[in-house]
C-alpha cells in the first residue's frame, strides 16, 4: 500500500468572554431561560441597528497580538447570507474582505518537538441561535439567546499532520485564550468548537488532496477519535481508485462516524458584501501599542519565571501553569510562604488529587492562598504532622478554614515538650510488659512496635522523631 | 457585454432565495434580472480607475457601544412577533441539523 500524509487545517470559533453581545445590549450569559437575552437586533428585526461592543474589539485585538498577527488597522463587517432559522436576520455579520487580524502564528510542543502552526486570519463575527428538534412535535423551536453572542474566528494553514498536533494546537489556543481572560474556552459549553478540515496524499506530494470539513466536534476525544476515522475512510476511497468529494460532513460521536451533510455543489453561495448598518472600525497605533503594554504574562514566560525565580523544574513549572487561575494561587501562596518548592509540591500532589476526585475545575477552586501557606509553615515549624496537614487541607480545600486556629481547637497541634509525650510513653511500656523485656534483652524490631503504638496513641501531636528520641532515652535509662 | 441569464441562472437563484417559481415567473424574473445586468453593464462604461471603491457614503468610523448590559428580559414583547411560538420559543417548520 502507498504512504498517505493527513494535511489539516482548521477553524475555531470561540465565544468571547464579554458581559454583552456583539451589536446590542442583551447579556450573553449561559443558561438563561430560552429568549430571555433577546431584542430586536439580535432577533433581527427590521429597522433594528446594530452597534458594534468595543470589548470585542479589544479581544479580538489582544488574542491577535498573542498569536503574531498583523492587525488590519481599517476593517470591516461583512454580511454572510444564508436561510436557516438559527439565522434571525438571514445573513450572519461576520468579516472576509477586511478580517481585524492575519497571518500569524503559534508555536506548539508534541512528542516530535517544537512547530510552528500559521494562521491565516482571525475574524469577529456573531453566533447563531440554538434550534432543538422536536421529533414528537414534527417541528423546530428556535431559543435567540445565543444569536449576537461574539466569536472570533481563528482559521490556521493546513499546517497540521496528525491528531496529536491538532489537539496541541486547540490546547495551545484554549490556554492563550484562558490567560487572555478573551474566553474560558469551554468545549461542552461549546464557547470554544472546531471544524475539521481534512485531506490526504501520498508522501512526498507537493499538491494538496481534495478535503472534506467536519463538524459538531465538541471534545478533544471526538476530535482525535474524528481524524482517525476521515483519514482511514479517504484512504480507503483513493485506494479503491475513487475519488474524494469536497463536502461538510458530521461527526457523531455516538456511532464514531461521519455522514456527508452538504455537498458544496449545492448552490453554497453566501454572497457576502460589506454590511451597510455597521461603519468600518480603524484602528490607531496607539490604541495597538496601549494593548500590547497591557497583555498578562503568557504561559510559556510564566513557565520560565518559575524556573528561574522558583528553581522548578520545566515539567513542574509546566504543570503549574496550565491553568492561568490555579497558577495564580499557586504563587501567592509560594509567596506568602517564602518556600515556592514546598508549595509547588502541594499544588500538584494535593491540589490536584483533590480537584480530580471532586471533579471541579480551576475556576472552581476557592480556598484562600495564605491558609496553605499557613498549613505550610506550621509544617515546616513542625507545629502539625505531615499527616494531619493533610487532613487538614482537605478542610481548608472544601471549607477555607484558617488551620491555624483549627488545628489549636482540634487538639492537632504538636506538643514535643510537655508533659504529654513523656505520659504516653509511660503508659504504653506499662501495657505491654513483654515487648518490654524483650526490647531491653536487645530485641531491636520490638522498637518500631513501640513507636507505631506511641504514634496511634498521640494522634500525630508528636512528630516520628520525637517519639523515636524520648523512646531511646527511656529504654536507655531502663537498661 | 453582460452575462446572460440563463434557466440554470434562474434555478440557482431560486435555490439560494429559496423561492418556488412557476415557468410563467421565471420567465418574467429573467426579463427582469437581465434589465438590471444591463444597467450594471451600462454603468461599467465610466472610466473608475481613479475612484476609491466606496463601501459607506458617511465619514465616520469607530462608532462603540461600552460592554454594559442595558437589555432584561422582553421575551414577551418579542415572541409577540413569531407567527408561531411554543414553551417561550419560536416554532419554524421542522429543519434537519
Amino acid at each position: 500500500m502507498k504512504q498517505y500524509e493527513t494535511v489539516i487545517g482548521l477553524e475555531v470559533h470561540v465565544e468571547l468572554a464579554t458581559k454583552t453581545k456583539i451589536f446590542c445590549g442583551c447579556s450573553t450569559e449561559f443558561g438563561g431561560a430560552p429568549n430571555t437575552h433577546t431584542c430586536p437586533v439580535c432577533t433581527g428585526m427590521p429597522g433594528s441597528l446594530p452597534v458594534l461592543n468595543r470589548q470585542v474589539v479589544e479581544f479580538a485585538l489582544k488574542a491577535g497580538i498573542a498569536a503574531n498577527c498583523r492587525i488590519n488597522q481599517y476593517c470591516r463587517f461583512d454580511r454572510k447570507n444564508y436561510f436557516y432559522p438559527d439565522n434571525p436576520q438571514n445573513y450572519q455579520i461576520s468579516q472576509l474582505y477586511l478580517p481585524i487580524c492575519q497571518d500569524g502564528w503559534v508555536e506548539i510542543e508534541t512528542s516530535a518537538g517544537k512547530k510552528k502552526i500559521r494562521i491565516h486570519e482571525m475574524h469577529m463575527e456573531e453566533d447563531a441561535g440554538k434550534l432543538i428538534h422536536d421529533e414528537w412535535e414534527d417541528c423546530s423551536l428556535v431559543d435567540y439567546n445565543r444569536s449576537g453572542v461574539p466569536l472570533i474566528e481563528i482559521v490556521s494553514e493546513p499546517d497540521m499532520r496528525s491528531a496529536e498536533e491538532v489537539i496541541a494546537y486547540l490546547e495551545k489556543l484554549r490556554c492563550m485564550m484562558q490567560y487572555l481572560g478573551v474566553s474560558d474556552c469551554k468545549l461542552q459549553e461549546g464557547s470554544m468548537r472546531a471544524d475539521v478540515n481534512l485531506s490526504v496524499r501520498e508522501v512526498g506530494s507537493e499538491t494538496f488532496g481534495t478535503r472534506t470539513e467536519m463538524k459538531n466536534l465538541n471534545s478533544f476525544k471526538a476530535i482525535a477519535r474524528a481524524i482517525d476515522g476521515e483519514r482511514e475512510r479517504q484512504i480507503e476511497l483513493l485506494e479503491m481508485g475513487r475519488a474524494v468529494v469536497q463536502e461538510t460532513r458530521r461527526w457523531d460521536d455516538n456511532k464514531e462516524s461521519s455522514h456527508a451533510m452538504r455537498s458544496k455543489e449545492d448552490a453554497k453561495d453566501y454572497r457576502y458584501f460589506p454590511d451597510p448598518d455597521l461603519l468600518p472600525v480603524h484602528i490607531s497605533d496607539e490604541w495597538i501599542a496601549r494593548l500590547k503594554a497591557s497583555q498578562p504574562e503568557l504561559r510559556e514566560e510564566k513557565q520560565q519565571r518559575y524556573q528561574e525565580e522558583y528553581g522548578l523544574s520545566a515539567y513542574d513549572a509546566g504543570l503549574l501553569t496550565e491553568s492561568r487561575i490555579l497558577s495564580e494561587k499557586y504563587e501567592e501562596t509560594a509567596d506568602l510562604c517564602g518556600n515556592p518548592k514546598k508549595a509547588a509540591n502541594w499544588f500538584m500532589v494535593e491540589v490536584l488529587r483533590l480537584m480530580k476526585d471532586r471533579g471541579l475545575e480551576p475556576e472552581q477552586v476557592t480556598f484562600t492562598p495564605g491558609h496553605l501557606a499557613d498549613l505550610i509553615q506550621m509544617v515546616e515549624r513542625k507545629e502539625v504532622s505531615a499527616q494531619n496537614a493533610k487532613k487538614v487541607f482537605e478542610k481548608v480545600f472544601e471549607e477555607d478554614i484558617d488551620p491555624v486556629s483549627y488545628i489549636e481547637e482540634h487538639g492537632l497541634k504538636i506538643v514535643e515538650d510537655t508533659g504529654l509525650l513523656e505520659e504516653t510513653l509511660q503508659k504504653i511500656l506499662e501495657e505491654n510488659p513483654g515487648p518490654l523485656q524483650e526490647l531491653l534483652g536487645g530485641k531491636e524490631k520490638v522498637f518500631g512496635f513501640f513507636v507505631g503504638k506511641m504514634m496511634k496513641e498521640l494522634k500525630g501531636k508528636a512528630s516520628p522523631d520525637a517519639v523515636r528520641e524520648a523512646l531511646t532515652k527511656e529504654i536507655e535509662k531502663r537498661k | 457585454m453582460a452575462k446572460i441569464i440563463d434557466d440554470e441562472t434562474i434555478e440557482n437563484v431560486c435555490i439560494l432565495a429559496k423561492l418556488a417559481l412557476t415557468e410563467e415567473e421565471k420567465e418574467k424574473a429573467k426579463a427582469d434580472m437581465q434589465k438590471m445586468l444591463d444597467y450594471v453593464d451600462k454603468l461599467d462604461e465610466l472610466d473608475t480607475e481613479a475612484v476609491e471603491p466606496l463601501t459607506h457614503i458617511f465619514g465616520s468610523d469607530n462608532v462603540f457601544r461600552d460592554d454594559v448590559v442595558t437589555n432584561g428580559d422582553c421575551r414577551k414583547e418579542m415572541l409577540a412577533n413569531a407567527p408561531k411560538a411554543r414553551e417561550w420559543q419560536y416554532q419554524v417548520p421542522k429543519t434537519i441539523g
